[in-house]
């Protein structure tokens, strides 16, 4: 595939073929374009969930552009100015109504941030149904998820910046939550705030965190993502491999080029996500107080703790099963095994290759069991997702534990009820429904 | 069975969704109306802006409701003489909070942070209920309480305007013991149009915001069209 094993280019004698000979001498620019989009070859009977890996992409550059131009005008300063507001929240309202087209940036931005992870939830539940994460993929997956763990926190970084009440208390309560670990926990805190509070210095190294190292690591991740998955080839929705079956020039059968086929497919998927994405952004920017929250705009006040503080819409999954842990074992405080559910929740995803154990990869395949347990476990993470924004009772605490029970037993039970299903016959070949 | 299913895990869910908080009147105006805009920007500089400062907000930015230069100038610039400086009280918000007790709250975007989820509209409802539910009670400090928020800080300060309210204890309704200035419902008009000015403040270029999303909507409904027709052109032959 990619690296050296396409012929350099060679010029007809015109000044732009001279210029790429030249350049392909030195660095390989043919290769790379063949090996990952001219001569990629990508399964036929891709169906609407690929579209979600490549508009990820789009929502990755959208927030990476929008993010310079915000950095240019935002201050990360906690320090109030002349009429008593925090300069950090002062400056996002500067940027909304006195930077020209300031609002729409930040509305991108904002919106985006929520887009990013719908598209990842959509991607990665594409994953799960069609077994993208099976054998040779498994690296492919677990970069996935890495991109997936640098988000949440990339995310989590960049709400403390508007400085508004629920971006200080959010903050206030996830870094609480690393007190619980024994022993450490308590320096741990003081070493992520750099401070006994949320304060400027949390503000300030969260700015960092935000706008460098973590969208560094971000970038790392995704260039190793697509790498894994051209090295193995991409799944399709009928988990069969193309590469089994080849042309008498190596080419598969089942496979065409990425450019210009999918190229051209993705813009129409582009097109309309960016049409969805545009409704949000210009008719309902808050998104009705799902991706901005609407105490925060009030700004930030650590005198004056908000009556209910819930993380944003993508957390709320793992924030219910945090708060659905409300038992001491071993001597330790039940805050401190919920943190252990929560990190375990998404950590777990990472454990997927091995787990299922169904001889076929495809949910095409694959009987009730299959079906039963996926649509179960989606109900469950939208159940956990709505608990999460609410306020704690009983009832709900009672519903967060069961969601928790099945969320946990659809992994660890996954090597026997994925084994246990009843499976159809796998076609030899791709097919176009 | 799976419908079942589905339905066993929601019936929780279902008895959870509440709502039980005071019930807020609807705002009946619309930031497209101008002259009530105008109104209610009047409104605001001369009651609420000599407490309470709007600083995230320039003057200048009221030209956007149809305004020149000088006619900012002449009737709602009192704090100020800069046509570009922000809308900020004169007193400063330490002294405030000797003499409140707390800061007066901003109120650039307080339409905005009043909003609920689900319903970012209910900010606009609060505050038009909030400034019409004002009532006598002796037992606080200032005279008076509000049906809106409980045991409220700020006095009644268009009690002039309104009247004086008093809460019938029996059926749980105010009743308007001494008239004001304004009938009833001119009171409501009044308190329409500064609740208005608040929900444009929040957020000024909102319509405009409004109308270029349709611009953005019909110029990606085209480019669907092509975008589409290229697909369809290329993918002909793949079978």
């Amino acid at each position: 595939m990619a690296g050296g094993t396409y012929e350099k280019y060679k010029s007809d004698g015109s000044i732009g073929g001279n210029v790429l000979e030249w350049v392909d001498a030195r660095f390989p620019a043919t290769s790379m374009w063949r090996g990952h989009l001219s001569e990629y070859y990508a399964p036929k009977n891709f169906n609407f969930w690929y579209f979600f890996g490549s508009l990820a992409m789009l929502v990755l550059v959208i927030q990476i552009v929008t993010g310079i131009f915000l950095t240019m005008h935002y201050k990360p300063d906690a320090a109030l100015n002349a009429n008593g507001v925090p300069i950090a929240f002062a400056s996002v309202e500067y940027i909304m109504r006195d930077v020209p087209g300031g609002w729409l940036i930040r509305y991108m931005h904002s919106t985006g941030a929520s887009a990013f992870f719908i598209v990842v939830y959509l991607h990665m539940f594409r994953g799960l149904i069609y077994g993208s994460y099976r054998k040779p993929r498994e690296l492919t997956w677990l970069f996935g998820v890495g991109i997936f763990l640098v988000l949440m926190g990339e995310a989590f970084f960049g709400y403390l910046l508007p400085w508004g009440q629920m971006s200080y208390w959010g903050a206030q309560v996830i870094v609480n939550l690393f007190g619980a670990i024994p022993v450490i926990g308590n320096d741990l805190s003081i070493l992520i705030r750099g401070d006994f509070v949320v304060g400027d210095a949390t503000l300030n190294r969260f700015f960092s965190f935000h706008v460098i190292a973590f969208p560094l690591i971000l970038l790392g991740l995704v260039a190793a993502h697509i790498l894994a998955l051209h090295e193995t080839g991409s799944n399709n929705p009928d988990g069969i491999e193309i590469k089994a079956n080849k042309d008498e020039n190596g080419i598969p059968r089942d496979g065409i080029p990425f450019h210009p086929y999918y190229s051209v497919k993705d813009i129409v998927g582009v097109v309309v996500f960016l049409m969805v994405f545009s409704a949000v952004l210009f008719w309902a920017p808050e998104g009705a107080g799902m991706f901005l929250e609407t105490p925060n705009f009030y700004p930030a006040d650590p005198l004056k703790t908000p009556p209910h503080i819930a993380p944003v819409w993508y957390f709320t999954p793992y924030y219910s099963i945090l708060r659905a842990v409300v038992w001491n074992f071993f001597g330790l405080d039940a805050k401190f095994w919920g943190v252990v559910a929560m990190g375990a929740s998404v950590v777990i995803f990472a454990f997927l290759p091995w787990l299922d154990r169904s001889p076929v990869k495809s949910i095409r395949y694959r009987g009730p069991i299959t079906k039963v347990m996926i649509t179960l476990f989606v109900i469950c993470f939208f159940i956990l997702g709505y608990l999460g924004t609410q306020s704690p009772s009983p009832t709900g605490e009672l519903v967060s534990q069961i969601c928790t029970l099945f969320y946990f037993g659809f992994f660890l039970a996954m090597p026997w009820w994925s084994r246990m299903d009843k499976f159809k016959p796998v076609p030899e070949r791709v097919t176009m429904k | 069975m799976k419908k079942f299913l589905i339905a066993l895990l929601f019936a929780p869910v279902l008895a959870l969704a509440s709502g039980g908080n005071v019930h807020l009147d609807k705002w009946p105006g619309s930031v497209s109306d101008k002259a009530a805009l105008q109104n209610g920007a009047k409104m605001f500089v001369n009651y609420c802006l000599n407490c309470h400062g709007a600083s995230y907000m320039r003057y200048q930015t009221l030209m956007d409701l149809g305004l020149t230069e000088q006619q900012v100038k002449d009737n709602l610039m009192f704090a100020s003489d800069k046509i570009g400086g922000l809308m900020v009280v004169a007193a400063r918000s330490d002294e405030q909070k000797v003499w409140f007790g707390a800061t007066p709250p901003d109120l650039t975007i307080i339409a905005r942070a009043r909003g609920e989820l689900g319903n970012a509209g209910a900010g606009a409802d609060w505050l038009y209920t909030y400034l019409r539910t004002f009532y006598q009670d002796n037992k606080r400090p200032t005279g008076w309480n509000n049906v809106a928020f409980e045991a409220v800080g700020m006095p009644h300060i268009l009690w002039e305007l309104q009247g004086t309210q008093v809460m019938n204890h029996e059926t749980h309704k105010l009743e308007l013991a001494v008239p004001g200035k304004m009938s009833p419902a001119e009171y409501d008009k009044a308190i329409s149009d500064l609740v208005g000015f608040m929900v444009w403040m929040g957020e000024p270029q909102q319509e405009f915001r409004q109308k270029l999303g349709f611009g953005v909507l019909a110029f990606l409904f085209v480019l669907f069209l092509l975008a589409y027709a290229l697909k369809k052109n290329y993918w002909k032959d793949i079978h």
